[in-house]
């Protein structure tokens, strides 16, 4: 099937600026997302939401992202002004968060903070609005969205605030989503249902994803390619079928890492780290 | 130096400087001052300022330069008062309702945030009406109301310092009761409080100017700031000097303790 | 859903109110001791230095005076509930009818400084967070410091010489021109509606005019503040996860500011702008005795210099209660806004 690139990017770096000196945080990311369901995976400190967010034009100095190309849908952002951003948020890319306790605005109701993406982008009247998060509450599985709707984020569970935030970014038709870590924050029972969720609802509109994830066997659960990170560095690229197969150093420890019946009592094995590497995490 | 720290380090700089300026200014007043404060010359009273008077004269001829040097002393003298009462009653408090907590926490709390919530200045106006005016009267009237926040910031200190195991150490070594409490626990909470210090003085210069606006200072005919801009108020209108730098004075010396309380806070906060 | 609060918001305001009773007894426990400690002696203060063994005894029975002190507090507390807070030493009046006539004066100043002071206030920390660094930000500093530094009875002594003595840009001491003074009814006590409603021509200009220096005064004392507070508050809140949603969702800085950020500082920003509120009648005692202005803050300095007792404690009380029940309902109302802990 032929895609079309949604999403493409070229030695994309991401520095930080303070006052002893810059330091390059993410260095020269180069990869393209079409649609179709791509993850990008690493450890804590990778980078990779940090990524997720210069994606979205959201990172703010001391902050900055250069790159050699920053494409989306053909249009180069690199020189976006703030309102060009603002438009294409939400309705070009949308980004969704790890955690709904924190990511959702306390003091508004659901209904309100979902339907908020139409109010911004779209001229609807307010019944049309209405129907529309209802339609995209139900498509998320949240099956009572008049009550949901006039709720208030505390109320509801982890797993209703992760479908919430789903339908908050997919009510205006996005073409592609961003997913940091959308699972991390769920105990082990939901998190299958809410990505399962969250592909359906993808292949049914013909999105890519983006998938930034700790957890490789998710990933390769639930994406076609996936891009793994390390240190600020892209050091791997494979096809999901093809990670176990991995010569790489680092995606072949991931890989062998995952827990399972099989390796129940013994010793996982552990990336063997060069000394001044180690030293450098530690100080 | 980033921009932050630079101005941190300002405020510290200029905080300080001003503040000695008005310690020298106490403890140098003979030498400074160029003329005796009390003395009155009624051919040069409410005259503007000239080479000879510098800020000009009052109503009763006296030289506000002179008045106004001299006149750091009660302040300043009040401000050390008021500080020796509220501190140690306010740690005190604070310590051992952190300390000892179950009802004995629960009742000093329960004091301190009533005593907190009443209003400062009118309280000590009423006490000072009532007493008499003095400065030991204002001293006790301002330290009555504001021992609170030292309190609170006592028993949190303390309480972090419970959980830790720092105090178990120490108690585990033999240090127990009241030299537990002094040496160790304490110390602990002197940090915090500074900055808490610094601000509530300048609201005491404020307050005590205002007493002495209205009479219940230490009285005439010793310099006093307030009492020099209530002077001055009468003749406002033709003679403003008068009123202008003994009211800038106190402008002057609250400010000081403002920009050390920012400089304290914001060099607090640097980033390591 | 509601119907599961109900009892823990009962318990709330029960919580809420057993505080108020509880900070409001300890202020007339204070007040009373005042009154107790005091040197002067309030039955000769009522009989005079002339009067009769015989009256004077009269007049110590009357006053519950050499009764244990319990009783003598109880006595207290029971008139002051039902408003009865002694005769006035220096007027003759019952503290009760003097206390009307000029808690009015106080509270038409305190609200209009507090309107201007709120306005201004929040607007500069809206303008300082839109931009931190920026120009609003050292605006916000230096106000802040000002506010914190200048005595107030020196700005207001300034001022009336610099704007009205030299400049006459406003009316004087006082509420309104000698010529106004006699000729208006006082029905609410409210300067502004009184004039308006005498139909007398110049009246109301004259009020305003009378009126806007002390209010600009009395607000710019804690304008810096809640500029600052009010800042620091929306950075906080700007920090957070919600915010980079509501920009992920392609909202501009605005409608984050206006329709994010705000609604969950409004609890910090209405908390300052209350303890603002209580702190402005404070203010409002040094300022009126500036601006010979008729309210509560200027009857109790008067009655300071005349050890006026009686009208010393019962003004004092009565700022306290406004204080306390400010201080106290800040709590409810910072709850009451937040959707989390209705």
């Amino acid at each position: 099937m032929t895609q079309r690139t949604l999403l493409s990017v070229r030695n994309l770096s991401i520095r930080l600026s303070r006052p002893a000196g810059e330091r390059v945080i993410v260095d020269r990311l180069s990869f393209a997302v079409g649609a179709e369901r791509v993850a990008l995976v690493g450890e804590s400190g990778s980078g990779k939401s940090l990524t997720a967010r210069g994606l979205l034009g959201l990172l703010r100095s001391p902050l900055s992202v250069s790159a050699e190309r920053l494409e989306f849908e053909g249009r180069d952002l690199r020189a976006a002004t703030p309102s060009q951003w603002a438009a294409l948020r939400g309705s070009g890319i949308a980004l969704i968060l790890q955690d709904p306790r924190h990511a959702l605005n306390p003091v508004l109701r659901i209904g309100r903070q979902i339907d908020e993406v139409l109010r911004i982008h779209q001229r609807l009247s307010s019944g049309e609005r209405r129907d529309r998060t209802a339609e995209m509450m139900l498509a998320v599985g949240l099956r009572d969205p008049l009550r949901i709707a006039r709720a208030f984020p505390h109320e509801l569970s982890g797993g209703m605030g992760q479908r919430v935030m789903l339908a908050m970014m997919l009510v205006n038709g996005p073409r592609l989503l961003v997913a940091d870590e959308p699972t991390s924050s769920l105990d082990a029972a939901l998190r299958d249902q809410v990505l399962d969720l969250m592909v359906s609802l993808v292949e049914q509109r013909r999105m890519g994803l983006l998938l930034i994830s700790h957890d490789l066997q998710q990933v390769a659960q639930y994406c076609e390619r996936v891009l793994v990170m390390y240190r600020g560095r892209l050091v791997d690229e494979r096809r999901a079928v093809d990670l176990a197969a991995s010569d790489h150093p680092y995606t072949k420890t991931l890989w062998s890492c995952r827990p399972s019946g099989r390796t129940y009592g013994t010793q996982l094995p552990v990336l063997v780290r060069e000394a001044d590497e180690r030293a450098e995490t530690l100080s | 130096m980033s921009r932050a720290r630079l101005i941190a380090s300002t405020d510290l700089l200029l905080g300080a400087g001003l503040l000695g300026l008005a310690l020298c200014a106490a403890v140098a007043a003979p030498w400074l001052a160029p003329f005796d404060p009390l003395i009155q010359d009624m051919g040069q009273r409410l005259s503007p300022p000239t080479s000879t008077h510098l800020l000009g004269t009052d109503g009763l001829g006296r030289d506000i330069l002179s008045r106004l040097i001299y006149g750091t002393r009660p302040t300043l003298g009040l401000v050390a008062l008021v500080m020796i009462l509220t501190v140690p009653i306010g740690l005190t408090i604070g310590i051992l309702a952190g300390y000892c907590g179950g009802w004995i926490e629960r009742v000093f709390m329960g004091i301190t945030d009533v005593v907190m919530a009443f209003p400062t200045l009118v309280l000590a106006l009423a006490f000072v009406g009532v007493m008499g005016p003095g400065l030991v009267n204002s001293a006790v009237a301002l330290a009555l109301t504001g021992w609170p926040a030292y309190a609170r910031l006592a028993r949190t200190e303390t309480l972090q310092m419970r959980r830790s195991d720092y105090l178990a150490a120490a108690e585990m070594q033999g240090i127990v009761g009241v030299r537990l409490l002094w040496g160790q626990v304490m110390p602990a909470c002197v940090p915090s409080m500074r900055i808490r210090l610094a601000l509530d003085l300048a609201a005491i210069i404020l307050a005590a100017a205002g007493l002495s606006f209205l009479g219940l200072g230490i009285g005439p005919p010793t310099a006093e700031w307030g009492a020099m801009v209530a002077d001055g108020s009468k003749v406002i209108f033709d003679q403003w000097w008068v009123a202008a730098s003994p009211g800038a004075a106190i402008l002057v010396l609250s400010l000081a303790f403002n920009l050390l309380a920012d400089g304290l806070r914001d060099a607090g906060n640097r980033s390591p | 859903m509601v119907a599961g609060h109900a009892p823990r918001l009962l318990l709330r305001i029960g919580g809420a109110l057993f505080t108020l009773v509880v900070t409001l007894s300890a202020l007339l426990l204070a007040t009373f001791a005042l009154s107790a400690l005091s040197p002067v002696d309030p039955a000769l203060r009522l009989v005079g230095d002339h009067a009769s063994t015989a009256s004077y005894e009269q007049a110590r029975r009357d006053l519950g005076l050499g009764r244990p002190w319990i009783v003598q507090f109880e006595r207290y507390v029971s008139h002051a509930v039902r408003g009865d807070l002694g005769i006035s030493s220096s007027t003759g009046q019952p503290v009760r009818e003097d206390l009307k006539t000029v808690f009015p004066a106080t509270l038409e100043l305190a609200t209009l400084a507090m309107g201007v002071s709120a306005v201004v206030g929040v607007a500069f920390g809206l303008l300082g967070a839109r931009r931190p660094g920026g120009l609003a930000d050292a605006v916000i500093r230096i106000l802040s410091l000002a506010g914190n530094s200048i005595p107030i009875f020196w700005l207001g002594l300034l001022s009336l010489y610099l704007f009205y003595a030299h400049l006459h840009w406003t009316g004087g001491p006082g509420r309104l021109d000698d010529a106004y003074e006699f000729t208006i009814d006082r029905g609410t006590g409210l300067v502004l509606i009184d004039a308006w409603r005498s139909g007398e021509p110049g009246a109301f200009a004259n009020a305003i005019a009378h009126l806007i220096l002390p209010v600009l005064v009395l607000a710019a004392n804690g304008l810096g503040n809640i500029a600052r507070m009010t800042r620091t508050a929306l950075l906080n809140e700007s920090a957070r996860e919600y915010v980079t949603l509501a920009r992920a969702k392609g909202a501009g800085e605005a409608r984050v500011l206006l329709g994010h950020i705000l609604p969950n500082a409004a609890g910090t920003i209405l908390t300052v702008l209350s303890l603002s509120y209580a702190r402005l009648l404070e203010g409002a005692v040094l300022t009126e005795t500036v601006f010979a202005w008729p309210g509560l803050g200027r009857y109790l300095t008067t009655a300071l210099f005349a050890a006026d007792i009686p009208a010393i404690l019962g003004s004092t009380l009565l700022i306290g209660v406004c204080f306390v029940i400010l201080n106290r309902c800040t709590d409810l109302l910072v709850r009451a806004v937040d959707p989390r802990t209705l």
